[in-house]
């Protein structure tokens, strides 16, 4: 049970992590969670979005390089420590985390976590199994 | 004052010039045709034969030679004496594929080094002069061609080859150099040195022959002021002999072709219809006394004019002008000769297209090369680690084919602009050719 990420090209220039937000934004489309990567010349912008098959034809029409990962989208417990505890169910199960970032949170319940792993189904399974709840599609779009 | 290395010959009238030039050119053409299979074989394709060629009035039927003949008959393949005969080889700079060479009899590096001694004593030299060569040694024909004409003035030479900056200039104070050759860009680079450790007064140079890469008059002034030297230009390619092919006298207005080794014309680049003098455009060679690799009607790419006005320093061999550019896209970055064919196939192998753009540029007197390129679907991955490594893979790539370092940007898709809906390939912001 993954959910998908959208993962954006964009330049480091003026303006550039703009021009993809403003497209999706035209497209109406909403960004439920964003994460930017960078390197000195170039960044990946990491979305979450309520609509991918939109996203994904705005990202097209406006000629945009992305590509669509799979990620698993977990709810936290909001209190003190509740990420360290999912961290370190994957941690004790060798499952390496390449990058996190946070989603929105319902305050007082739970925060979402997007997590990017390198083997999403042990990672589901050890998580689930331990009582952790994902966050589904649906969820997304109906947040 | 007479600054002549071989006053008969560098003096001599047009009518001689042209003399010297029918006998050698008659002979040369009979000597490869029967030598070389690959100039039967193209002048049989052009129906040409030796006894069309009377004089140099009969150049223009004989086909022309290109790079590409050199790589396709590389190595022996235009060769013209018994390997045994020949005594060097030299290369060019060309690091794609395979490489050209020229290989030299122990003549025709004499003819070469006389070349080069004309030009250090157009320039002022002497037997009592001490001679800094800092072109680099090796298969590149700078060193070796300098060297070889310092020795033959009699000069004091020093046979520094490229770099080292620090010795170079404790050289150049203690042993109190008075002519210094190597690219205009290094030279820029040793003045800018002295200048920053006040060692200006501590130089006897006097004179600088500076060739093997394009510079602009604005970059001879600033040379000349920063060292109190003449500065002077010289030509050549690795093809022909190497640097000495032509150089600049007292006069500093083109560079002598030495006529009696080599007749230049000028063609137009595209129908091969040779131009009159004063007429901008592609200059071509013939050898006349190379003995193991004589070249007929060799195609330079470099776009010049030719002038046979009359020179105040007493020569009457034609002068070239400064080359304007050129008639392919070659590049010449940090002294190496650069395609942007070569760059496209490295994007093209790794999933990239060629929708790219070669930028280049001069900072502090060093050439810089950055390669901008569109992103792909292909090439793109949403993990940064292995993009960057991606990208480390270009530009590693990008080193091995060209021989020099090029930093690589990627940059959105349609942000190269498309002029007419084409790529301009190549942004060339040194503004080295003048016209």
């Amino acid at each position: 049970m993954t959910i998908k990420q959208v993962s954006v090209f964009a330049e480091n220039r003026t303006g550039g992590i703009l021009d993809v937000i403003r497209a999706l934004g035209e497209g109406g489309v909403d960004i439920r969670a964003l994460s930017v990567a960078d390197t000195q010349g170039f960044g990946i912008l990491r979305l979450i979005v309520d609509n991918i098959d939109k996203a994904k034809s705005m990202l097209s029409d406006s000629g945009t390089i992305y590509s669509i990962t799979d990620v698993v989208g977990v709810k936290v417990p909001d209190s003190p420590g509740g990420l360290s505890s999912v961290l370190t169910l994957l941690a004790d199960n060798q499952i390496n985390v390449e990058y996190l970032y946070a989603f929105v949170s319902v305050p007082g319940t739970s925060a979402y976590v997007v997590l990017r792993v390198a083997d999403n189904d042990e990672a589901i399974r050890v998580l689930t199994s331990n009582g952790i709840e994902l966050v589904t599609e649906e969820e997304i779009t109906a947040l | 004052m007479a600054n002549y290395y071989q006053k008969e010959i560098e003096t001599a009238s047009r009518e001689e010039i042209i003399a010297i030039q029918n006998e050698k050119l008659v002979k040369t053409v009979k000597r490869v045709y029967e030598n070389v299979p690959y100039y039967k074989a193209k002048m049989d394709e052009k129906g040409v034969t030796p006894e069309d060629i009377k004089s140099i009035d009969d150049l223009h039927k004989l086909p022309f030679l290109t790079k590409d003949d050199l790589r396709e008959a590389y190595p022996y393949g235009l060769l013209a004496t018994d390997l045994k005969d020949c005594v060097r080889i030299q290369s060019t700079s060309g690091t794609t594929g395979k490489r050209v060479v020229a290989f030299y009899t122990q003549n025709d590096i004499d003819l070469w080094e006389d070349c080069c001694a004309r030009a250090i004593v157009a320039a002022g030299g002497t037997n009592e002069d001490v001679c800094q060569v800092c072109y680099g040694y090796g298969l590149f024909t700078g060193g070796p061609g300098l060297n070889g004409g310092s020795h033959k003035v009699g000069c004091l030479t020093l046979p520094m080859s490229s770099g080292n900056t620090d010795r170079q200039l404790m050289f150049m104070t203690d042993l109190g150099a008075t002519i210094l050759c190597c690219t205009p860009s290094y030279a820029a680079y040793l003045a800018e040195s002295i200048h920053e450790r006040g060692l200006r007064d501590q130089i006897k140079l006097k004179a600088g022959i500076f060739g093997a890469e394009a510079w602009t008059e604005e970059m001879r002034h600033d040379i000349e002021e920063k060292l109190g030297i003449k500065a002077y230009d010289i030509y050549g390619l690795t093809e022909i002999s190497g640097p000495g092919v032509s150089f600049e006298c007292s006069e500093q207005t083109g560079m002598h072709i030495n006529e009696d080794h080599f007749i230049a014309e000028i063609i137009n680049p595209i129908t091969g219809e040779v131009l009159p003098e004063g007429e901008k455009g592609e200059l071509v060679f013939t050898s006349l006394d190379k003995e193991a690799f004589p070249l007929i009607r060799y195609r330079t790419k470099d776009i010049c004019v030719l002038s046979r006005k009359k020179c105040s320093c007493g020569r009457t061999h034609v002068k070239m002008s400064k080359p304007m550019g050129r008639s392919d896209d070659m590049l010449i970055v940090k002294g190496v000769n650069v395609f942007p064919s070569q760059i496209e196939m490295v994007l093209l192998k790794n999933g990239l297209t060629s929708n790219y753009q070669i930028i280049v540029d001069r900072e502090k007197h060093s050439d810089t090369i950055e390669v901008r390129v569109e992103m792909t679907p292909e090439f793109f991955s949403d993990s940064l680690s292995q993009l960057s490594a991606k990208e480390k893979e270009i530009v590693s790539e990008l080193k091995s084919v060209l021989g020099i370092y090029a930093t690589v940007k990627i940059v959105e898709p349609k942000s190269i602009v498309r002029s007419e809906g084409k790529a301009v390939r190549v942004i060339d912001r040194r503004n080295l050719y003048q016209n």
